[in-house]
C-alpha cells in the first residue's frame, strides 16, 4: 500500500489523468476488442498510447491480475485504475472495459434467443466454438510452456487437470488442496523455490497479447 | 429465490476463477447445466460462442445465462454477481500484494499457483472442445487456428469469424 500511496503523492494533481479520460480510454479498449484479447488492447492504450505505465509495470500488474481470482482483463482494469485515481479510477476503468461488451452480448443474446432454431445460426456458433478451442490451446501452451517442461510443474498441472476433467472434483477443493500443496512446494526456503527460473522467450510477452477470458 | 441463487452461483464462480475465465468453465458448465439445469450443454456452447464474437472479456456471456432464466433482470443480477465481488476483492488484494512486495511468500504463491492455473485452463479448453469438436470439420478448424497462431500473430476476431463461416460452408455448401 505504501508504494501506491507514495506513487500517488509524487504525482501532482494535474499530472493524474481525469476520471473521464480513464473512462474513455478503457471504454475504447472495451469497445474495439472484438474477438477478445482485451489484455493486448489495454497494453496498447495504457502503455503505448497514454503512457500511464511502462512495459515492466504493465507486466507486473498483469502478473498480479493473473494470480488473483477473476477475469484477467477486469482485474487488470482494477489494478491500473486504482493506481491512477484510487477507488474511483478503478470503478470507471471497470465500467469502461465492460459496458460496450455488455451491450453487444445482450443484443446478440436477444437475437439468438429468437433465432436459435435456425440451423445456420447454430452452425456458425459451432464453428466459432471450434475456432475458440484452437485459440485457447494456443494461449494455454504459450502461457504454460514453462510449466509444461519442468517435471514438478508438470505434475501439479496434470494433477489439477485430471482432478477437474476426469474426476470432476469441485474447483473449490482443487484450489484448496492442490493449490495449498503447490504453494507449500515452492514455500520460501525450499530448494524448489530457489530453482532458477528460465526467463520466458522474448516472443512470449508479445504473444501474451492473445490472453483471453 | 431464483435471482438469489443466480447471484451466489456467479459470485462464487468469479471468486473461483483463478487463472481467468477459461479456468472456471468446467465448474460453470457443471453448475449451470448439471446441477441447476438452467441451460442445456448445447445452449451453454452457443452462449459461450456469442461471448467470443463480442468485444470486451469473452466471459460477459454469463449474463445471457441470467437473461435466459429471468430476462433483463436476470442478466443484470448475473452481471453484478460476476464482476462486483471480484473487483472489490481484487482492489484490496492488490493493495495488500503491493504491501507484501518484499515477502518471500508472495513469490511462493505466484510460483505455486502458476501450474495450477495452467492445468485449469487446459481443463476449460477440453470442456469447450467436448461441446464443439465432434466432427472432422470442427477438428480441422481448431487445429488450423492453433497452427496459424503458432506460425504468426493474426487478429483473433478474424479467426473466430472465419471458423463460423467455414463451418456453415462445410455443412451447407
Amino acid at each position: 500500500m505504501s508504494e501506491t500511496l507514495a506513487a500517488r503523492a509524487s504525482a501532482s494533481a494535474d499530472e493524474r489523468p481525469s476520471l473521464a479520460r480513464i473512462f474513455k480510454t478503457f471504454l475504447t479498449a472495451g469497445g474495439i476488442s472484438f474477438g477478445g484479447g482485451v489484455v493486448a488492447y489495454l497494453r496498447e492504450y495504457t502503455v503505448r498510447g497514454e503512457k500511464w505505465l511502462d512495459d515492466d509495470e504493465f507486466l507486473d500488474a498483469l502478473e498480479v491480475s493473473q494470480t488473483l481470482p477473476g477475469l484477467n482483463a477486469v482485474n487488470l482494469s482494477v489494478v491500473i485504475g486504482d493506481r491512477l485515481r484510487g477507488v474511483a479510477g478503478a470503478a470507471v476503468a471497470v465500467a469502461g472495459i465492460l459496458i460496450p461488451g455488455m451491450l453487444i452480448v445482450m443484443t446478440l443474446g436477444v437475437v439468438w434467443e429468437e433465432r436459435r432454431r435456425n440451423p445456420y445460426v447454430t452452425a456458425f456458433l459451432i464453428g466459432v466454438a471450434a475456432a475458440a478451442v484452437g485459440l485457447l490451446t494456443t494461449v494455454t501452451v504459450q502461457l504454460g510452456h514453462r510449466q509444461l517442461t519442468h517435471w514438478l510443474d508438470l505434475t501439479i498441472l496434470s494433477a489439477t487437470f485430471v482432478a477437474v476433467t476426469v474426476f470432476h472434483i469441485s474447483l473449490l477443493w482443487v484450489l484448496l488442496v492442490i493449490g495449498t500443496i503447490a504453494v507449500l512446494i515452492y514455500r520460501p526456503g525450499s530448494h524448489h523455490g530457489e530453482r532458477e527460473v528460465k526467463l520466458p522467450h522474448p516472443h512470449f510477452h508479445k504473444r501474451r497479447g492473445l490472453l483471453r477470458d | 429465490m431464483k435471482l438469489f441463487t443466480l447471484f451466489w452461483v456467479f459470485a462464487l464462480l468469479s471468486i473461483l476463477a483463478v487463472g481467468g475465465g477459461t479456468a472456471v468453465l468446467p465448474q460453470m458448465q457443471h453448475m449451470t447445466v448439471d446441477q441447476f439445469h438452467w441451460v442445456s450443454n448445447k445452449q451453454f456452447r452457443d452462449i459461450y460462442s456469442i461471448g467470443q464474437v463480442a468485444p470486451g472479456p469473452n466471459m460477459l456471456m454469463v449474463m445471457l445465462i441470467g437473461y435466459k432464466l429471468a430476462g433483463f433482470l436476470g442478466a443484470a443480477v448475473v452481471g453484478f454477481a460476476f464482476f462486483l465481488p471480484d473487483c472489490i476483492l481484487t482492489l484490496f488484494a492488490n493493495r495488500l500484494w503491493v504491501h507484501f512486495a518484499a515477502s518471500p511468500w508472495r513469490r511462493a504463491v505466484q510460483r505455486g499457483m502458476a501450474p495450477v492455473a495452467i492445468g485449469l485452463m487446459l481443463a476449460g479448453t477440453v470442456a469447450i472442445a467436448k461441446l464443439a469438436v465432434f466432427n472432422l470439420v470442427g477438428a480441422a478448424i481448431a487445429i488450423t487456428v492453433f497452427g496459424v497462431l503458432l506460425w504468426r500473430h493474426v487478429n483473433p476476431a478474424l479467426l473466430i469469424m472465419a471458423g463460423g463461416v467455414i463451418y456453415i460452408a462445410a455443412m451447407f455448401g
